[in-house]
């Protein structure tokens, strides 16, 4: 019991510069693939994609829209919906592949291990439900006591903890302000202390100083609960101040993977240095502005690296080839056949 | 392998293209084979069945459906299968009529209410909404009875008509007040175009699928209004419309003495022309709304 | 709930009521003569037994709506007596008053037509919300179209089929009537059970084909709220699929819905109007029809009057359940 219940006030260590080095492994996520079945033929969304977090760790996963950031999101809890379909792969939660789970085993280890931010997090709370009751709903359905004291206090310590006032358990989600509303969704989704947090772009729709904000309220209760959360947006801003580690997502394939310092100082990727070159100069923050040429149809994805057409350093390889996400720096592993080369070299 | 003539060939591709979107719209199809059958029973159907057969004592009274009178005979000697034939083009006439008025003066309301918005909106809107809350079929029992009379298939669509304006003038001016914010239509006011310049000529070809829905609806609303007033005994006394003979089958008690064939077959024609209607507007709003398709 | 929100509401319901008399008002006299003196005269011109009767009608007619009088006065007579709901008196059943004859059938339309239409409402929705819920049972797919076409049928249509086989082939229920011949209405429990029994095919035809319409537009809505995120943060909560489809889904859009009640309503009321006089049912549907069959205006003023009064309450009642059921209304709009 005392697992569960939050203990306030109660100081924690600081946290190591680096805590997730050596910490073990909590989710292990190999060879994902989803598909979408639109009239037109299979899109594969997510294609192939395989990561690791470990516990504590602030895990990032950035791509444009289309990449397949949110798909991996739903698909970890179990939620793609028809026409999607998840096609294959494992995802190993302390061990045990959560992906062959049958719906009510996965049911109980939603919010209770593995908990979803959603993205549009403005709208996902019930407008005709009290926040308290939408924090009741979850614990019922988990099997947790729910008609006592006690309850109540968990309530009042958890709103206390992501920063809100008591009086809001009453309150309906249009007496909140934006970022009010985003505070009781990360309250409702640790509210079971659960191992992992993904965030869907849990900052979308506020201005940029609520955004801040929550994302600091965020890694503060992320540290003092020790879960890992996987950060998915398309903010490199964003990402640069409040992840470990970043994943770079390119047509539903991940196609980098480093410490976050490091992607910045020396992408590796073709893509990535795109990317972090598209960014506004000062300060190396702000929004991803795009990068010549479109993303590929991921009805009909190009044969070899799919980033080939895009890509200014492009051969023949390329166009031929699926080039593997290998480690080709301490800690950092790429999908590129630029780095076959150099390793040829060497 | 001999190569068709390109103008064949065109053909083939139109007829292919119009076969697709049926195949699309399995909704819209159903509901143009629906109506066209009734069109055909009202079209064909004249070239077998003599006009006398809707007289009063053209054939003996109360016949059960034989070989001489398909669908047999009413208490006041006229034929079921005529009164069919010729009395199902009048029911559609008179919702023709009405849902063309109701959707004109629908679009007028509904396209200043949308564009204009201010007090001209809280007007249409505000006068839509009462007179869809009233029931409309006592309104035109009031004006029905006052203007007792010889009444004709005309007039019965004009009396019908004044409350087939209040559905179009809601779902026009909502569509028009989602599209007024587009850039062409901002682009259209910047390049000095008036405001009936844009309406005519920028939202009224991009809301046509809008346009022909509510057309559908306002007619299927129309005919259902007439046939109520009919069933009332307040519509033409003269002309065989499907709503007058449910009256008169009313009327004479028809249930009551087990003559099913004079309630059933005009029962029949409306149920399938109100599917029929219904499917159509259903499938065209898939058309206007891409969305709903899916979920079909 | 703020008293701005309940005013405006009753200015809506005012405003109705307003419209209602004023049409009833000025129709007849668009026509250029006064309907109501014209078929006087018509039965005095008849004559027959009842001529001193019509001189009398006539008399207190013309003194009670001051004929000689200008239009705006007469306007203001009549929204007088409107508000008094004095609509004089009955031209063939004088001298009995038409408020007395409304006031007898009205409880008999209110009764069936408030229960059929809930019930209606209330299956409707939930096989609506079933159907477009991907975990309903298969059975319920297989009812969509049955259903459905049942609705494409107006109520007082598939009364007359229910008629035909449910009293007249199979003899289950009474061919029509409010209560068995002979019996005087009273408040006994046997004559309410047999009220009741009486009032089940009428209201079985209403119920059956408004489902289909209130289960089509619940679909549409389900649809909508289905794609909602806070459906996917409750499936992310790990909710049990009920509490998901009845406290998220459900719950959100019957709002909708409530408020297409509210503005359904008078098409109902015309559906079931007729569905009493399929029913020989002892309500205002059937006063309308006799009133229309004799030209009876008075009545048929009053009656349009009265229904109309009833459904703006209705609306009125629904309005103010409304902020009820959704707490953002209130605050909204104030």
């Amino acid at each position: 019991m005392s697992d569960t219940s939050l203990r306030m006030g109660q100081t924690r260590p600081e946290p190591a510069a680096r805590p997730w080095e050596g910490a073990e492994i909590v989710l292990g996520v190999r060879d994902l693939r989803v598909s979408y079945y639109t009239p037109r033929g299979p899109v594969r969304a997510v294609n192939g994609v395989s990561f690791t977090l470990r516990r504590g760790e602030a895990f990032g996963l950035v791509g444009e829209s289309g990449s397949g950031k949110s798909t991996i999101a739903l698909s970890l809890l179990q939620l793609i919906k028809p026409p999607g379909r998840i096609e294959g792969g494992q995802a190993l939660l302390d061990g045990k592949d959560i992906l062959s789970l049958s719906e009510e085993e996965m049911r109980r280890l939603r919010l209770a291990e593995i908990a979803l931010i959603t993205q549009g997090a403005m709208n996902s709370l019930n407008p005709v439900m009290r926040i308290r009751d939408q924090i009741i709903d979850a614990w019922r359905d988990h099997g947790e006591p729910v008609n006592c004291r006690e309850a109540e206090d968990r309530i009042r310590d958890l709103l206390r903890w992501v920063g809100l006032r008591p009086e809001v358990a009453r309150m309906y989600p249009h007496e909140l302000s934006g970022g009010m509303k985003q505070r009781a969704v990360i309250a409702i989704a640790i509210s079971m202390r659960p191992k992992v947090i993904i965030a869907d772009e849990p900052t979308s729709a506020l201005d940029v100083v609520v955004q801040r904000q929550i994302m600091q309220t965020l890694r503060r209760i992320q540290r003092e609960l020790g879960a890992a959360v996987i950060l998915i947006g398309h903010d490199m801003g964003l990402m640069a101040q409040f992840v470990d580690r970043l994943g770079v997502m390119y047509a539903g394939k991940v196609v980098e993977v480093s410490p976050v310092r490091d992607i910045f100082k020396d992408p590796l990727h073709p893509y990535t240095q795109l990317l972090i070159a598209s960014l506004p100069s000062l300060a190396r923050k702000g929004q991803l502005q795009g990068i010549p040429g479109l993303p590929p149809s991921l009805l009909s994805p190009p044969p070899g690296c799919p980033f080939h057409p895009r890509c200014p350093f492009v051969m023949d390889r390329c166009r031929v080839a699926v080039p593997l996400l290998e480690l080709k720096r301490p800690n950092r592993l790429v999908a590129c056949h630029l780095y076959e080369r150099d390793e040829e070299q060497a | 392998m001999i190569a068709m003539p390109a103008r064949l060939e065109r053909t083939q591709d139109r007829m292919g293209q119009v076969l697709r979107g049926l195949r699309t719209y399995p909704m819209l199809t159903a509901g143009l084979l629906l109506l066209l059958l009734v069109l055909l029973i009202s079209l064909i159907g004249p070239l077998f069945v003599p006009r006398e057969g809707v007289q009063v004592g053209s054939a003996p009274p109360d016949q059960r459906p034989s070989r001489e009178y398909l669908l047999g005979t009413d208490t006041v000697g006229r034929q079921i299968l005529a009164i069919i034939i010729y009395g199902t083009p009048l029911t559609l006439q008179i919702g023709l009529i009405a849902g063309a008025i109701g959707l004109g003066v629908g679009m007028v309301f509904g396209f200043v209410a949308g564009y204009y918005g201010g007090a001209l909106d809280h007007l249409f809107r505000g006068a839509a909404d009462v007179f869809l809350t009233v029931p409309g079929l006592l309104i035109l029992v009031v004006i029905a009875t006052t203007f007792k009379g010889a009444v004709s298939v005309m007039t019965q669509a004009l009396v019908v008509s004044a409350l087939a304006w209040m559905y179009p003038t809601r779902t026009i001016r909502s569509q028009v007040l989602s599209m007024r914010e587009r850039g062409y239509v901002q682009l259209a006011k910047l390049s000095g175009m008036s405001g009936p310049e844009i309406i005519v000529r920028e939202l009224m070809p991009n809301l046509l699928p809008y346009l022909a829905a509510s057309f559908v609806s306002a007619v299927s609303a129309a005919i259902l209004a007439s046939i109520g007033l009919e069933a009332l005994g307040l519509g033409p006394q003269n002309e065989p419309t499907l709503g007058m003979t449910i009256y008169w089958s009313l009327y004479y008690t028809s249930v009551l003495r087990n003559l099913w064939w004079w309630w059933a077959p005009p029962i029949v024609m409306i149920v399938i022309i109100f599917v029929g209607l219904f499917l159509i507007s259903a499938g065209l709003d898939q058309v206007a709304n891409p969305r709903l398709r899916r979920a079909a | 709930m703020p008293l701005g929100y309940l005013l405006r509401r009753l200015a809506v319901f005012l405003l109705i009521v307003w419209v209602a008399a004023t049409v009833n008002f000025f129709i007849p006299r668009l026509s250029g003569a006064d309907p109501v003196r014209e078929r006087l005269l018509q039965m005095a011109a008849v004559g027959g037994t009842g001529t001193g009767t019509v001189e009398e009608v006539i008399k207190s007619y013309q003194a009670k709506f001051g004929l000689d009088k200008p239009l705006w006065q007469q306007y203001l007579f009549y929204l007088w007596d409107m508000a008094r709901f004095d609509f004089g008196v009955s031209i063939t059943r004088f001298p009995n008053s038409v408020s007395g004859m409304i006031l007898d059938a009205l409880p008999w339309t209110l009764v069936l037509v408030t229960i059929a239409t809930l019930m209606a409402f209330a299956i409707g929705s939930l096989f609506g919300a079933l159907v477009a819920w991907p975990r309903a049972p298969r059975f319920i797919h297989a009812l969509a179209p049955p259903l459905l076409t049942l609705s494409a049928i107006p109520y007082y249509l598939l009364g007359l089929i229910l008629v035909y086989f449910l009293a007249f082939t199979w003899r289950l229920f009474p061919l029509g009537g409010g209560y068995k011949v002979g019996s005087e209405p009273s408040w006994s429990w046997s004559f309410i059970q047999d009220a009741a029994y009486h009032s089940i095919l009428p209201a079985l035809s209403i119920i059956l084909s408004g489902i289909g319409f209130w289960a089509l537009s619940m679909r549409g809505m389900m649809i909508t709220t289905q794609g909602e995120d806070y459906v996917t943060f409750a499936e992310a909560k790990g909710l049990r699929p009920r509490r998901i489809f009845l406290r998220y889904a459900l719950r959100n859009a019957i709002l909708p819905q409530t408020t297409a009640l509210a503005l359904a309503l008078g098409h109902v009321v015309s559906g079931a109007v007729l569905v009493e006089i399929v029913f020989g049912y002892p309500g205002v549907g059937n006063l309308l029809y006799q009133a229309i069959r004799t030209f009876d205006y008075p009545i048929i003023y009053g009656v349009t009057f009265m229904v109309i009064v009833a459904i703006g309450l209705a609306t009125l009642i629904l309005d103010l359940l409304l902020p009820v059921l959704d707490p953002r209304i209130t605050y909204q709009r104030s």
